[in-house]
């Protein structure tokens, strides 16, 4: 059996050099066979909720919209500023089948949520996908369940206020979980408003 | 000024490290036998977790970014931190024996806390900046402090306590931590 | 010691989470639904098995001064393998886990492993320990994630069990404690039992 190498100078630098080029082979090599199928699933976790949320349609225009600056810049990076929003117009042959809007939302107890929300042309809500969140699991998190999301279906916000009931809106909100629910309108609210002002555009 | 306030209360309180993100259970459970050692290892995390945010979000953001090696954000971090406390050690013993008497046995231990790696990491998902990163972190140090002081001052009386054979030591412990942890959701109205 | 008892070994007698209380921050954290402890269970099994090879294979590489720094860059690049692997093709699993895949690294049972058992055995009896620690962190968190999940929501792995609610307060941070403390005590009671 061979002697285990001595903690000579040299050898100590031999053996660290040779374990961090050996991962870093290793890491290399994972990585670049997992960077494109990483890409991938999230491209297509975001097709599938735009998919979701809107009806059947033929082609997707994607835009760029800016709206007010939300977060507080001086303890955040600039990219959290969030002063665009992306939205997804959606045509069936030549006509505007619905609009999705990928919002989101500060107001959450576990940080920033995003959704996705569908709109149709004439601003009902269409369907509305929870794209992440990290509200507390068991209460927050029921916001991608059926009974709470639901009741925005087929609503349009000008005669369904976007508030929880709390707040004097038409909202149930989801038992213990305020905050998420909030959130969530909050969010929702956001898409409407600019939904809104583009609707305004197309007719005139 | 508003925005600072929310932050605190709810990395302290809401969000604590310990009672709502499970960070640093080691420690928390380990060295809270006795009043004065939880009080040395509070001050010592707070150090090091300030500290060690400050050097790895200078690394992520002026190495792993340019270079566009996030991936290695891990690995990186965590030989950072090892080195830190490593040289912490060597530099309060030369520079401040007091100091290093009264910190010096936790920092081995802190190597392998899992909060130290924990905040770093999460102050880069919160895409904090500079000041944010420094605020989040050394509040939350904070909040990790408090529980380890308030716990380590409910075990010193649980040991004059008389608790059924088979639920003594970490049985015990344990839900006391989970009654802790079930006042600390109160301050969730807070916010 | 035969093999079988190494395998054995980490499954039971020094299950890593009910005898050795080591990994004590992913079994609290991740274990809101026994699929959540499951996966997380495997994903540390992973990096145990990959980190008591090489690091058995090498051990006659590495001198002593500088064991643990390498011990860490090795346990650190496995982590990083699995959050890769997990993000392309298990991108659920891996948004539910999320702060815990790369807290593997402090993970308390691999160092340890690393340091007391695959840096002084041969390559096969480390592989057996690697699986053996792996498999018994996995079970006992899946356990824990099972009881959380049945007494908080009523279900199982995922299938509602009754129409009702559970005790909610066993999904949420403090009935991980909770949990934990009264199954280590139904432990205690257990093993009193068979020693008399």
């Amino acid at each position: 059996m061979a002697e285990k190498l001595a903690s000579s100078f040299k050898n100590i630098l031999f053996s660290l050099l040779l374990i961090t080029a050996v991962t870093a082979g290793i890491l290399g090599v994972v990585y670049k066979y997992t960077q494109q199928p990483i890409e991938q699933k999230k491209s297509e976790k975001k097709e599938k909720a735009i998919k979701e949320v809107l009806p059947s349609y033929d082609n997707i225009v994607e835009e760029k919209l800016a709206i007010a600056s939300v977060a507080e810049k001086n303890i955040f990076k600039k990219e959290m500023a969030a002063d665009s929003m992306t939205i997804y117009k959606a045509y069936k042959g030549e006509e505007l089948v619905g609009i999705a809007a990928e919002t989101f939302s500060d107001k959450g107890f576990g940080g920033r949520i995003f959704l996705m929300a569908g709109f149709l042309p004439d601003g009902t809500i269409y369907k509305i996908n929870v794209l992440s969140h990290s509200e507390t699991p068991g209460l927050g998190s029921k916001m991608t369940d059926p009974g709470f999301y639901q009741q925005f279906e087929n609503k349009n916000p000008q005669n369904f206020k976007l508030t929880v009931k709390k707040d004097g809106g038409d909202v149930d909100a989801i038992t213990a979980a305020t905050i998420s629910s909030r959130a969530y309108c909050d969010a929702v609210d956001k898409a409407y408003n600019i939904i809104s002002n583009i609707g305004g555009q197309n007719n005139e | 000024m508003a925005a600072l306030i929310v932050i605190i209360i709810s990395t302290i309180f809401v969000n604590n490290i310990v009672f709502s993100q499970f960070l640093g259970i080691c420690p928390f459970l380990g060295v809270s036998g006795k009043l004065s050692t939880a009080t040395g290892m509070g001050a010592a995390v707070v150090f090091v977790i300030t500290l060690a945010t400050l050097i790895t979000f200078l690394i992520y953001e002026y190495v792993l970014v340019p270079f566009n090696m996030q991936f290695l954000q891990t690995i990186c971090y965590i030989l950072v931190i090892a080195a830190l406390v490593q040289m912490l050690e060597i530099i309060l013993k030369k520079t401040s024996p007091s100091l290093y008497q009264a910190l010096g046995i936790f920092l081995p231990l802190i190597t392998t806390n899992c909060a130290v790696l924990g905040v770093s990491i999460m102050v880069i998902q919160q895409s904090y900046n500079l000041a944010g990163a420094l605020l989040f972190a050394f509040f939350t140090a904070i909040g990790f402090a408090l529980a380890l002081i308030i716990f380590a001052g409910c075990r010193e009386h649980l040991e004059m306590v008389d608790v059924p054979e088979n639920m003594r030591g970490m049985p015990i412990a344990l839900i006391t931590a989970g009654i802790l942890s079930l006042a600390f959701m109160g301050f969730a109205g807070l916010v | 010691m035969n093999r079988g008892k190494i395998f054995t070994n980490g499954l039971f007698k020094e299950n890593p989470t009910f005898v050795l209380l080591l990994g004590m921050c992913p079994t609290l954290g991740v274990t809101t639904s026994a699929i959540n402890g499951l996966g997380m269970g495997l994903a540390t099994t992973f990096v145990l098995l990959l980190s008591n090879i090489t690091i058995s294979s090498l051990k006659k590489l590495i001198p002593d001064t500088v064991r643990i720094p390498a011990f860490i860059v090795l346990i650190a690049s496995f982590v990083t393998v699995v959050d890769l692997l997990m993000q392309a093709y298990l991108p659920d699993l891996h948004a539910k886990l999320g702060l815990f895949i790369p807290l593997i690294v402090v993970n308390c049972i691999v160092l340890g492993r690393a340091e007391a058992f695959a840096s002084k055995h041969g390559l096969l009896d480390s592989a057996l320990d690697g699986l053996g620690m792996g498999f018994g962190f996995t079970l006992s968190l899946t356990v824990l994630g099972m009881v959380r999940e049945f007494l908080g929501a009523l279900s199982f792995f995922g299938h509602p069990i009754a129409p009702a609610d559970g005790a909610l307060v066993f999904v949420l941070a403090p009935g991980a404690f909770l949990a934990l403390g009264f199954l280590l005590a139904i432990i205690n009671t257990i093993k009193k039992k068979k020693q008399a």
